[in-house]
């Protein structure tokens, strides 16, 4: 089976973000970066794939060296190799880096594509099933549940209220992962220092197009005033009650 | 043409709320964006709710309806969207964020050529340039985009945009869009559906959340919990660390990769506050917090807090909201 999973880097969550004087983007010196979480899950179901029905994991990222850092963490945790396409600047117009990526994938050769449903850096939620439109194939987003039978595969996505669809689709096919999908394998210095031996190959890329999402300011949000201690045990709770039907009038 | 396109959710006869949402808040841009308010509804003997979007100014409806329809299929809903798009050639197309949303907006963005506005919390239109305000950066930055290529695809977060009936509701016409040929060489069918173990409110939705962590200890305090929901006429959520024990399941997971979350209130029952839970969080109206450790981060962001045990505090709670409803009754 021939499996490519698409990863991103993303600030480490726990960063503090400073925005830049030019109030478009972030100030990224001194910044930690690490996969994004729900690629984590794409990666560690890619190489479950691989060691159930054999075959081979290609990583497919978009930038540079941050880039390189995450590719090679899904390296460790067991894919093959890694592309990393290099555009002249960076896109953050999730249409424009659907249309990248699909180009390439344009010229491989595959069974599934996983992504993460979505980054949590810009959260644009859609890069994936963009892809899948774009190439003319299926997908099915926010998988939880991923089986293949007979060469079907038959995915499980959340909805709301606690319910679930069972979708079955045939490949090639797009699946991007939601939490819970597996539990992603740690990576050890051993395995990263080994990864650093497997084939990561980089590609000058022409973004085509205008960008339809231009950011044009970043502010923070505003400063929640802290709030206040009512009280201490089940003492506090009648004021409480108070204080929410009086003052916030929300009971 | 132009005018705006919404898509009205509905499954099993039931619009989702963010659809009321949706249309009034097309209905508050209508006189700036230029032509009618129009909705597409989409699932199978829908026939009966077209009436209701009227109430909150839908003037226009594109109606498909048809068996299959009645689960959803990416393929054929988009066919069915781009359709509708062809038809109305709307200037902007708004869709609630939910699962069926989000699953649907890229595909029909990609049809079209243009990027979508994800998990917008605010659309600003002025001198017809339109701007959208969204968190990004995990909520730690707020983010203003300019749109630049129509139809302008906006995606709504629920429990953002106010609902407004109008006094004099608006019967709609209906354009029926024939499914059959949409429906034609589909290929992702729903073959089954897991219905939920207890029907509940989704979270991105209710008003009211009562939600649980570590502290909890384990599956069973959930109980009083829900208890507290059901008389606050809310749902209950959890922390990562209560999911990842197994004490409850994802869907009921508020944070970084669980669900954004803004009810009128949210109470943090046994929940330190780490920033991936924060975020789930914070664009509640009110948040409370019950926490045994006065040190918890969540009372640097919680209105009102009490420092206490929980298994004393959240009884006397129930008891105390039990009390207010009688008086009410």
């Amino acid at each position: 089976m021939k499996i490519v999973v698409c990863v991103k880097h993303v600030p480490d969550t726990t960063a503090t973000l400073e925005i830049a004087p030019n109030q478009k983007t972030i100030e990224t010196e001194d910044l930690e970066w690490v996969m994004n979480p729900y690629d984590e899950y794409a990666v560690e179901e890619a190489v479950r794939l691989k060691e159930r029905f054999g075959g081979e994991v290609t990583v497919l990222s978009l930038g540079d060296e941050e880039a390189e850092n995450i590719v090679l963490t899904a390296l460790a945790m067991g894919a093959d190799r890694g592309i990393i396409l290099q555009p002249e600047e960076p896109i953050t117009d999730p249409y424009l880096i659907a249309k990248v990526l699909a180009g390439k994938l344009s010229e491989m050769e595959f069974d599934i594509v996983l992504f993460g449903k979505r980054s949590i850096d810009y959260n644009n939620h859609q890069v994936g099933t963009m892809v899948a439109e774009l190439l003319g194939i299926p997908s099915v987003s926010s998988v939880n549940k991923l089986e293949i039978l007979d060469g079907k595969v038959r995915a499980r996505r959340e909805i709301e209220g606690g319910a679930a669809e069972i979708v079955e689709v045939e490949m090639p096919v797009v699946i991007t992962a939601e939490k819970d999908l597996n539990q992603p394998r740690y990576v050890s210095f051993r395995g990263l220092a080994l990864a650093r031996r497997k084939p990561i190959e980089y590609e000058d890329v022409e973004v085509e197009g205008e960008e339809g999402l231009e950011i044009e300011k970043l502010e923070y949000p505003p400063e929640k005033k802290p709030g206040r201690i009512v009280g201490e045990g089940p003492e506090a709770v009648p004021l409480l009650v108070k204080l929410l039907r009086e003052e916030a009038k929300v009971i | 043409m132009g005018g705006i396109l919404v898509f009205a959710e509905q499954r099993d006869g039931e619009f989702r709320r963010v659809a009321f949402e949706a249309v009034s808040e097309a209905r508050r841009l209508k006189e700036r964006i230029g032509g009618p308010v129009a909705a597409l509804l989409i699932g199978h003997n829908v026939g009966g709710l077209t009436e209701t979007l009227g109430r909150y100014g839908a003037e226009k409806l594109y109606v498909a309806d048809h068996e299959f329809l009645a689960r959803y299929s990416g393929e054929a809903y988009r066919n069915i969207f781009l359709d509708a798009i062809e038809r109305m050639k709307p200037s902007m197309i708004v869709v609630g964020s939910t699962a069926m949303g989000r699953d649907l907006v890229p595909r029909i963005a990609a049809k079209l050529g243009v990027p979508a506005a994800m998990e917008v919390t605010e659309i600003i239109v002025e001198d017809g340039v339109v701007r959208v305000k969204r968190p990004i950066q995990m909520g730690k930055i707020i983010a203003t985009y300019r749109l630049r290529s129509e139809p302008y695809i906006i995606v709504i977060r629920p429990n953002t945009f106010p609902v407004e009936e109008l006094e004099e509701p608006v019967s709609p016409a209906v354009e029926v869009i024939d499914a059959s040929k949409h429906i034609e060489g589909v290929r992702d069918r729903v073959v089954d559906f897991v219905a939920a173990e207890k029907k509940m409110m989704d979270l991105t939705e209710a008003p009211v959340i009562v939600s649980g962590g570590r502290g909890l200890g384990g599956p069973e305090p959930f109980k009083m919990l829900w208890e507290l929901a059901e008389l606050l006429g809310g749902t209950v959520g959890a922390s990562r660390a209560a999911v990842d024990a197994g004490w409850i399941s994802h869907d009921h997971q508020v944070g970084l990769t669980g669900k954004i979350v803004s009810p009128n209130l949210y109470i943090a029952v046994g929940i330190s506050g780490q920033i991936q839970h924060k975020v789930g969080c914070i664009n509640s109206k009110v948040i409370v917090a019950i926490n045994k450790d006065p040190e918890a981060p969540i009372f640097e962001f919680a209105d009102y807090g009490i420092v206490g045990d929980l298994f004393e505090v959240v009884p006397r709670l129930i008891e105390e909201i039990k009390k207010l409803k009688q008086s009410k009754s």
